[in-house]
């Protein structure tokens, strides 16, 4: 083997790398990726030509179906689906993982070896479970995402335990699979891709509502993993490091997410949060908030105009309602007025962190007016009118002084602090986490019904009338 | 046979690879989160050159069974998938990153 080869797969490294890197800032961002692509078109030319033409037509099929299917789906996608799409390119990686493993395990039956070396069986066998949990684990954030399945945590009884069982037979067999060298019958190794994905599946049912984006994050550090020992498996340094620096950005992200919620992964995990609140929605006691002030578009639209600074509070019901366009026009009417606009993002508003910003950046909104949570609470105290778009569990001020509350100790946007709330929402439903929010009762709020988008538009040729 | 010096330089190889990861990755401000995790999706598609060697193995090895072919093809659609759509959707969403001046 020639010296080339390995050496320009140090430089797609590199591209990597330094792709990463120009991914720190909004102005690099776009040239960041393009570098990463560039280096992935190198090593993918590289591992073309060293295949020197066997099986061509087997791998042309493939790349030409993969390729055609994640483009299109690429441009189709809506903004507001990316975390479910997300979540179906990353687990289409652990599938790959998992099945390169799977081909592996079969050319070595083949060969009529004795026994397999240990770096290969333990590798085969790791990557293989971790790529199919990540695989099937996907598919069920996909389709709780895209409200295929219920967004709620789904429970049963003795949950835990039997998540435990599952995982304990894989340890078993994987063990086994380990000592025995890799001769493991064909019938059985199929068992053990089966409990995997089976594993994927149990593992990802019990989290919902707000906890899906720590998911996906953490499944993303898993196929990053998978790959990674899938490069031992098969030898290739490329892989190991591909994988290894996923593996690293997924936990860094996965953490940053938890921690913004106060909770730590664990608890995220295997708590189940906020099934209670579909099934008892008045635990607090209180009945649900009753004393709510309802607003109309016309008066709102007055406050907004007269006021100095406005803070818009965008959550998911800004994504659902496909409101950003909407918002942005808004915006734009008061700046013409001479309202300082800013927008107040929480790190956990909406399905995946940074989701608001991609919503918004779509709408044209320039990245200077977004606040991350310190600094949008440094401003909504001298703030005249906060205005939540559908957002509730994080500007929930229980979170603040409630402490038998579910969601005490998360940090929060102080919107209460605010001269002014207009909350803008469907209905009186409670949020993602399934808790009543103490913030529609305040005497400094008002509630402006119906969907954000409809609201937002009646918002804007109200203020353009007066 | 194992080798260990082999091994270890692997090993050495991913730890530093895990480093450079959290350095890396750990300054990206939540506004690109999720651009960042789409990019990062893309990355891991490099799984598609370890479906293309894998397919070249069982090739390799006498021929393929029809059912193994087609296990084989699924690994390397999948990892282009992941490849191919993990670049295309970051770039779509890179794209919308604007200053305040830029134009309609």
């Amino acid at each position: 083997m020639s010296i080339a080869a390995p050496l320009l797969d140090l430089v797609a490294i590199a591209f990597f790398i330094l792709g990463l890197h120009f991914l720190n800032a909004p102005p690099t961002a776009r040239f960041g990726n393009r570098l990463a692509a560039v280096g992935m078109f190198i090593a993918l030319v590289i591992i073309l030509i060293q295949t020197g033409g066997v099986a061509w037509w087997a791998i042309a099929i493939g790349v030409v179906l993969g390729g055609t299917i994640g483009v299109v789906a690429a441009i189709r996608v809506k903004m507001t689906a990316m975390p479910q799409m997300v979540a179906l390119y990353n687990g289409a990686g652990g599938g790959a993982a998992a099945l390169i493993s799977v081909v592996e395990y079969v050319v070595f039956l083949r060969s009529g070896g004795a026994a397999m070396d240990p770096i290969v069986s333990v590798s085969l066998i790791v990557s293989m479970i971790i790529g199919a949990v990540s695989f099937a684990g996907s598919i069920i954030a996909f389709l709780k995402l895209q409200e295929l399945m219920t967004g709620r945590p789904v429970t049963y009884p003795a949950q835990q335990i039997v998540n435990a069982l599952v995982a304990l037979a894989i340890l078993a067999i994987g063990g086994w699979f380990i000592t025995i060298g890799g001769t493991l019958p064909p019938l059985d190794f199929a068992g053990l891709v089966v409990l995997a994905l089976a594993l994927g599946v149990l593992f990802v049912l019990p989290i919902g509502g707000a906890d899906m984006p720590v998911v996906i994050s953490l499944l993303n550090s898993f196929t990053g993993l998978a790959v990674a020992v899938a490069g031992f498996e098969i030898n290739s340094e490329l892989l190991i490091i591909c994988g290894a620096l996923v593996g690293a950005s997924g936990t860094i992200l996965t953490v940053d997410m938890s921690r913004a919620m106060n909770r730590s992964l664990a608890n995220v995990l295997f708590s189940a949060f906020g099934s209670a609140g579909g099934s008892e929605p008045a635990a607090a006691g209180s009945g649900g908030p009753q004393n709510v002030r309802s607003v109309s578009a016309d008066d709102v639209a007055v406050m907004l105009a007269y006021a100095n600074k406005v803070m818009f509070v965008p959550g998911y019901g800004m994504a659902v309602a496909q409101a950003q366009h909407s918002v942005k026009a808004l915006a734009d009417q008061l700046e013409k007025r001479n309202v300082h606009v800013s927008y107040a993002i929480h790190p956990v508003a909406g399905r995946m962190p940074g989701h608001m910003n991609v919503l918004l950046a779509e709408a044209n909104v320039p990245y200077e007016q977004l606040l991350e949570l310190d600094a949008a609470n440094a401003e909504l105290p001298t703030t005249d009118v906060a205005l939540v778009i559908g957002a509730n569990d994080v500007t929930n001020p229980a979170a603040r002084n409630v402490p038998s509350s579910p969601i005490y100790g998360m940090p929060i946007l102080d919107v209460d602090k605010a001269a002014n709330v207009i909350v803008l929402k469907r209905s009186m439903r409670s949020g993602f986490a399934g808790i009543d929010n103490p913030l529609y009762e305040l005497p400094n709020t008002a509630m402006l019904f119906g969907d954000a988008k409809a609201s937002i538009d009646a918002l804007v040729a109200a203020v353009k009338a007066l | 046979m194992t080798d260990v010096s082999h091994l270890l330089t692997l090993l050495t190889v991913l730890m530093l690879a895990i480093f450079v990861g959290f350095e890396v990755i750990s300054k990206v401000p939540t506004t690109l989160h999720t651009p960042l995790m789409s990019a990062t999706n893309a990355i891991h598609g490099i799984v598609i050159a370890g479906a293309i060697v894998a397919t070249v193995s069982l090739f390799a090895a006498g021929g393929s069974s029809v059912p193994m072919t087609i296990v084989a093809i699924a690994a390397v659609t999948l990892g282009a998938i992941n490849v191919f759509g993990g670049f295309a959707v970051t770039e779509r969403m890179l794209q919308m990153f604007k200053r305040k001046e830029g134009g309609k």
